[in-house]
């Protein structure tokens, strides 16, 4: 068989190959693409004012911009909106820091799907009211009651993400452009809303592990350099929930340019203030649960669950199949090796004997308690749960009791086809707990990251950055992302407009960078008739602004600071981040690095490592290097 | 009334509900079986469709009608599935649907298998640029030139693709023939 038959003999299988469409899906899809025309000519009228934004509609719209913000990372560019959301790609492999709460998303609802036309999220019909009470009492144990009763049917949850956009802000990923130059006597202020989203890094992460050069379009600058943890200086009690940390530095890619680097840094959560968390993760690795969809996605979710517990917080592993075992027995949290090694080991196989299982489950989560903790079995199934305690009304029960001791339960759902949905109602509901359907990556951060984390404890919401440059010292100047948060300028003192927000301990940093006035490095040629810059003090290279609102709050206050002229040697924090965003840029064409490249981002990174306990900047540098071999080839 | 497709999307894209479902249902089957052809699951050519049946609405404000409506379309099908190939590996599904194909052929339909094993293996072969091209130009049977608009790349780097395809079909070829 040689070449022109190989092909002749692909067009025939994939033109004959092709199944026919299935009347029910085709009903389905074209019943939602109505639905989504609908809602959008809802949105055309409902928001004329301020682009194509509503304000906030509360918790519920949050976690649905999240969604858009995990799914659809290209969608914002075309709405230039603010779903900021704290999904951090640390949570694949876990924080940095002890303890990360991403913030709580109270966003706007970007494409303006109001909150009934959402599928997404349905409550429970009993369950609901009582949790979401509880919720607001012990948060923390939102990451498994804010979210009540997600309903479990084929496509639910997808359509989350499908009412979204998905692709492309524009037709193609070219919406994307990064961020250029501007002329700072033409156009001397920037206004952008802050981002703690990280996703975008494990995407790269992702992509180059695959062996392949990411798409340019999942490649956002800015999500890239706030995955790294800098060490900024946190507000002291009593001060501004953030605080910010300006430095400027020599570019390492241009001898002519400076960066400024714009570090804001949360207010660390109190670590009194929220109680220690025991988790007996109850897994069910019954022959059904083999698949990615439903073992492999929940290993994923508990890793996404394990990001988010602090050193006080303990996590410990029953299996249950045939048998019921201890996989792993009560282990601090921070031993992420340890937990992770145990997940990863679970293998799905035999029969579902459930009720040994949760008897032992609750064993360990009593031994586990202590004073003040927060006790918890959560329960992962594909719903095939073959329970030793006869009945579900009498394991209802059970579970009831072991409520009063102190334990609550979770049920936490995978899979599609044989998930009792019933079985996970009840129990949930007898164990103070919630039943929820996890079925993709995004629900598993949504119900076992963001809101166990981000919901506990956010310090500042809708914050915006606004940066004046001084014509006298800058010429030109350029934002190093955040294409996809751009503000106008008047929006920065508009309450009503909506940015992004910081939960305790978040960390987030800009980069611009600016070309001095006299440098040979100015792209733009000064114009002949144009006035000569006046400006401010030529100490000052610009004005920084910060708006925020304070938790509850519908005023925001400001926080002002100089930003200084001329460099200073960086610290390794403004070089690496400086090494990541030249990394992000090499990898979308670089067209402001000149020559500088593979080599020289990797030596930089490599240099600036620093104290790097969990090892993040070490595999950043082996990740550049993996990308240079496959940009190379 | 007009009925092309161009003159139904701007229509759609101002707000016509009528022209709109015209449009989805005149083109949802093409789009599930291109992108069955892009990906070789029908559950994942279903949901991909849906996806993009959902965000048309979305996607038509932008329509520009400097493109004809179905290359504006397999463009806009290409992306959807670039973005779901990039959430699936982010959740641990590394391989895309066919890479996936046992798992796809557990649910799959009384199908021709034999054929079917053979087309399996050979798109499984190829990388997604690949796959694209050979979708486009072997599956829907478009020119070289429109898969290069709808790729947004030069019809030099489609034929390139091609002669490609061919290359790596003979290399398992005679791999087999070896075996």
């Amino acid at each position: 068989m040689s070449g022109p038959d190989d092909l002749d003999r692909l067009r025939e299988g994939l033109r004959a190959g092709a199944p026919a469409p299935d009347p029910a899906a085709r009903a389905e899809a074209l019943r939602r693409a109505m639905e989504s025309f609908d809602a959008r000519q809802d949105l055309g009228r409902a928001a004329r004012q301020g682009r194509d934004r509503r304000k906030k509609a509360g918790f519920r719209a949050g976690v649905r911009a999240m969604f858009l913000r995990l799914t659809s990372r290209p969608a914002l560019a075309a709405t230039a909106s603010f779903a900021v959301l704290a999904v951090g790609a640390w949570i694949v492999t876990g924080p940095p820091g002890p303890v990360e709460f991403p913030a709580l998303k109270p966003s706007p609802d970007v494409l303006g799907y109001g909150e009934d036309s959402s599928p997404a999220v349905r409550p429970a019909p009993s369950a609901a009211p009582s949790l979401a009470a509880e919720s607001t009492v012990q948060p923390a144990q939102e990451g498994f009651t804010a979210m009540p009763g997600v309903v479990a049917k084929r496509s639910a949850e997808p359509l989350v993400q499908d009412q979204r956009p998905q692709f492309g802000g524009g037709d193609t990923f070219a919406a994307f452009d990064p961020n250029t130059l501007k002329v700072a006597a033409d156009e001397p202020v920037s206004t952008f809303s802050i981002d703690v989203d990280t996703a975008s890094w494990s995407w790269v992460r992702g992509s180059l592990n695959l062996g392949q050069l990411p798409s340019p379009a999942s490649v956002r600058l800015e999500e890239m350099v706030n995955y790294f943890r800098y060490s900024y200086p946190a507000p002291e009690a009593g001060e501004a929930p953030f605080r910010p940390d300006i430095a400027v530095m020599p570019t390492p890619w241009n001898s002519g340019t400076q960066l400024v680097r714009i570090g804001l840094q949360g207010r660390l959560p109190d670590p009194v203030a929220r109680p220690p968390v025991n988790l007996v993760f109850l897994i069910d690795t019954s022959g059904s649960m083999e698949g990615p969809e439903r073992l492999g996605l929940l290993k994923y979710a508990f890793r996404q669950l394990i990001g988010q517990l602090g050193d006080t917080d303990k996590v410990a592993i029953v299996a249950y199949a045939g048998s019921a075992g201890e996989v792993l027995s009560p282990t601090p949290a921070t031993d992420r090796a340890t937990i992770l090694a145990a997940l990863d080991s679970l293998r799905a196989g035999g029969s579902t004997a459930g009720g040994a299982g949760l008897e032992l489950a609750y064993k360990l989560a009593e031994r586990m308690g202590g004073k003040g903790s927060v006790n918890r079995v959560v329960l992962a199934t594909d719903g095939d749960f073959n329970v030793g305690l006869s009945s579900t009304t009498d394991l209802a029960a059970y579970v009831a009791e072991k409520r009063k001791t102190g334990v609550y339960l979770s049920v936490l759902g995978f899979g599609r086809g044989n998930l009792n949905d019933a079985v996970m109602q009840a129990l949930a509901q007898s164990g103070n707990g919630t039943a929820a359907y996890i079925d993709s990556a995004a629900e598993a951060r949504k119900v076992l990251a963001d809101q166990v984390g981000a919901a506990l404890f956010p310090i500042a919401g809708d914050v915006k950055v606004q940066v004046e440059w001084n014509p006298a010292v800058v010429a030109e100047y350029r934002l190093l992302g955040y294409e996809t948060r751009a503000l106008r300028r008047e929006e920065f003192s508009d309450d009503k407009v909506d940015a992004g927000d910081i939960g305790a301990g978040h960390q987030v940093t800009a980069l611009y960078e600016v070309t001095p006035v006299g440098s040979p490095a100015r792209l733009t040629d000064p114009l002949r008739y144009e006035a000569a810059p006046t400006g401010g003090p030529e100490s000052e290279a610009g004005w920084l602004r910060l708006r925020y609102k304070a938790p509850g709050e519908t005023v925001s206050a400001l926080i002002e600071a100089p930003i200084p002229a001329g460099a200073t040697d960086p610290d390794e924090d403004a070089r690496f981040a400086a090494a990541i965003a030249g990394f992000a840029q090499l990898l979308t064409g670089g067209r402001y690095l000149h020559d500088w490249g593979w080599a020289d981002v990797v030596a930089l990174a490599d240099e600036a490592r620093g104290d790097d306990p969990f090892g993040y900047r070490a595999e950043a540098v082996r990740l550049m290097r993996l990308a240079e071999g496959l940009a190379g080839r | 009334m007009d009925t092309r497709d161009e003159i139904l999307a701007q229509a759609a894209a101002r707000g016509d509900r009528a022209a709109f479902a015209a449009l989805v249902a005149r083109h949802y089957d093409r789009l599930v079986g291109f992108a069955w052809r892009m990906t070789g699951s029908r559950a994942e050519a279903e949901d991909l469709a849906q996806d993009i049946c959902v965000a048309l609405p979305r996607k038509l404000a932008g329509w520009r009608a400097e493109a004809r409506f179905t290359t504006w379309l397999y463009r806009v099908a290409v992306n959807a599935a670039h973005d779901r190939r990039r959430r699936q590996a982010v959740r641990d599904r590394v391989a895309s649907g066919w890479g996936d194909w046992e798992l796809a052929r557990q649910d799959a339909m009384a199908e021709d298998r034999a054929a079917q094993d053979w087309l399996t293996q050979a798109m499984a072969l190829l990388p997604d640029d690949l796959r694209e091209t050979v979708a486009l130009v072997l599956g829907e049977e478009l020119t070289q030139a429109q898969a290069a608009e709808v790729l947004g790349i030069s019809e030099g780097t489609v034929a390139w693709r091609m002669s490609e395809v061919k290359r790596r079909l003979r290399a398992v070829a005679a791999e087999e023939a070896k075996a």
